[in-house]
């Protein structure tokens, strides 16, 4: 059963709640090895998407991801704000015009996302960053596709990935962002970016189940 | 904690409504997208200089724009970089066709914003140039970190190219200016105190009371050493001998190639101070640390430059790069040459530095 425009419109709303509700969460790792304001931001963020959605609910979900991406760039700030707009941005061109997405266009997804990341932060993994969540996420992806794995099936699989990816972050020491500044105090804590990014990924597992 | 504020998420709003009223003869403010930008804006024939970063730092960059000075500031959420809509619409409106100077701090949010901004002005026709500021002596390298923060200088560099502009210099030579003002400064800082940022309501970081962060940055993000408390004076040549013995420094920025139209690595390298300089003396305070201290701090630093045979030509003591209410206080030393010196001296109107007219 593919995914349609309007679950990708229920995964968003589900994500900004997600993410509102681990607002505090979210900041408190920031304030560990950042400047403390990951989780605000990323609130700001999602609830700038929600207020776009209405615009574009009748819109191919790349424009959806697009448009999503955009009020990211321009309400979040800091270095979340070119990540995961880029990412969302990147993420809609992959699946420009569609309106039903496959387990393909899934993995084109966090694929593209991955690279625009990549490409806006040039990070690399184990530099302590949402890289260490993301890369995991798509390698599961990709892999459990091609192992047969149903769509739903593969973005668990992506998920859990992305889970320890976020948690193998604790003991990296940080070589981007403001965590790098840290040095060795860096070591032990989760990085913020690795564990929002989790979140989304798994956000989109739970809907995809719940949508079964 | 406690704060003269209203609602925390109305904090840059109103900050910037209330400057917008204080200062008409100097700024005018333009709100969604939000930027601060010089009264008599554009000005006709000059290079636009143009900064941004998180608010909480006041006065710099918004109390820095005016005559003599940056043509507009972008503020972003406290502590939280702006968004390149910003730049671009505050590039859109001073720009008099000379071109844009987007001066950029150091830190990956800043870098990245101003990234897009650039080229999203140079998709809409406007000349764009972007010069980073890297001066943060405390971080030791480039390879493990995302680079050396841009703290002091960044005033240092807004005041001498803002003269440039003034004097009407193109953007090429305003940008060639801006990277040796780089390259020449160096900095360190130090917190007695965490700060609280409004939306999270309470202190970034727990600082024992008899203790003090060695190395910090300016958005209350932890620093590199924490200590007991030392005198004023043992303080003073922390900071001051970190920035003087500090070797030469090396690393790649990325800067914009208008010719190839991309992105490019730049090696750059900071040469160390040595005796025979002649320097600026900038003693900063943090927000929360009283004139009272800055002067003390200043005492000493001007017996260490003495002593290492740095001439201090030029100085500035005051609390103009500011993390909140942070107390501490933050050195930078910036080699000057003849051209700096002229720069520096010329006159500037803005709300947090004026002299000469």
């Amino acid at each position: 059963m593919p995914i349609t425009t309007v679950d990708v419109l229920t995964c968003l709303r589900k994500m900004a709640d997600v993410i509102h509700e681990n607002k505090e969460y979210l900041t408190d790792l920031d304030s560990a090895i950042g400047d403390a304001d990951h989780g605000i931001n990323m609130d700001r963020g999602f609830q700038a998407i929600l207020k776009k959605l209405p615009s574009v609910e009748d819109k191919d979900a790349g424009t959806i991801l697009k448009t999503s991406g955009m009020a990211l760039v321009s309400s979040v700030g800091g270095a979340a704000g070119p990540l995961y707009g880029t990412a969302f941005m990147q993420a809609g061109m992959a699946i420009a015009g569609k309106y039903e997405l496959e387990a393909e266009d899934l993995l084109a997804i966090l694929d593209a996302a991955l690279k625009g990341v990549v490409m806006r932060g040039r990070a690399n993994l184990n530099d302590k960053t949402m890289v260490d969540a993301i890369t995991p996420a798509v390698n599961a992806m990709r892999e459990g596709l091609g192992n047969g794995a149903g769509t739903v099936e593969a973005l668990e699989q992506a998920a859990a990935a992305a889970e320890k990816g976020m948690q193998d972050t604790i003991p990296m020491l940080a070589k981007k962002g403001r965590a790098s500044y840290l040095g060795e105090r860096s070591i032990g804590h989760q990085d913020p970016g690795a564990t929002s990014s989790y979140l989304l990924i798994n956000t989109m597992a739970e809907v995809a189940r719940a949508n079964e | 904690m406690k704060k003269l504020i209203n609602k925390p998420e109305d904090v840059v709003t109103e900050e910037l409504e209330g400057l917008a009223l204080a200062y008409p003869d100097i700024v005018k403010v333009h709100f969604e997208p939000d930027f601060i930008y010089r009264a008599d804006a554009p000005v006709k024939g000059k290079v636009a200089l143009i900064s941004g970063g998180g608010s909480g730092h006041e006065p710099m960059h918004g109390g820095l724009v005016g005559v003599g000075m940056l043509h507009a500031a972008c503020p972003g959420q406290v502590f939280t970089s702006p968004t390149p809509d910003q730049m671009l619409e505050a590039a859109k409106m001073v720009n008099s066709g000379a071109g844009v100077l987007y001066i950029v701090k150091n830190y990956t949010g800043d870098v990245m914003n101003f990234e897009m901004a650039a080229d999203m002005a140079r998709s809409e026709g406007i000349r764009v140039l972007n010069i980073l500021i890297d001066d943060d002596a405390a971080v030791k390298d480039s390879l493990y970190t995302a680079g050396r923060r841009g703290v002091g200088t960044t005033v240092l560099a807004e005041k001498i190219v803002g003269a440039a502009s003034e004097k009407g210099y193109d953007l090429k030579r305003m940008a060639d200016l801006c990277r040796k003002v780089n390259i020449n400064g160096r900095s360190m800082g130090m917190a007695l105190t965490s700060c609280t940022v409004p939306a999270a309501g309470k202190p970034t970081f727990d600082l024992p009371e008899d203790e003090m962060e060695i190395g910090i940055g300016i958005h209350g993000e932890p620093g590199r050493e924490r200590m007991k408390v030392k005198t004023a004076d043992e303080i003073t040549e922390m900071l001051a001998l970190a920035i003087i013995e500090d070797p030469t420094y090396s690393r790649t920025i990325r800067e914009l190639d208008e010719e190839k139209g991309e992105w490019v690595d730049v090696a750059l390298e900071d040469p160390p101070f040595k005796a025979g300089d002649q320097v600026l003396a900038f003693v900063n305070g943090m927000g929360g640390t009283p004139a009272i201290e800055l002067a003390i701090i200043y005492r000493k630093l001007h017996e260490i430059c003495e002593k290492k045979g740095l001439k201090i030509v030029r100085n500035l003591v005051g609390s103009y790069i500011t993390s909140l209410e942070m107390q501490g206080c933050s050195i930078t030393l910036l080699k000057m040459d003849d051209e700096m010196i002229k720069l520096w001296d010329a006159p500037v109107k803005t709300i947090g530095m004026r002299w000469g007219m």
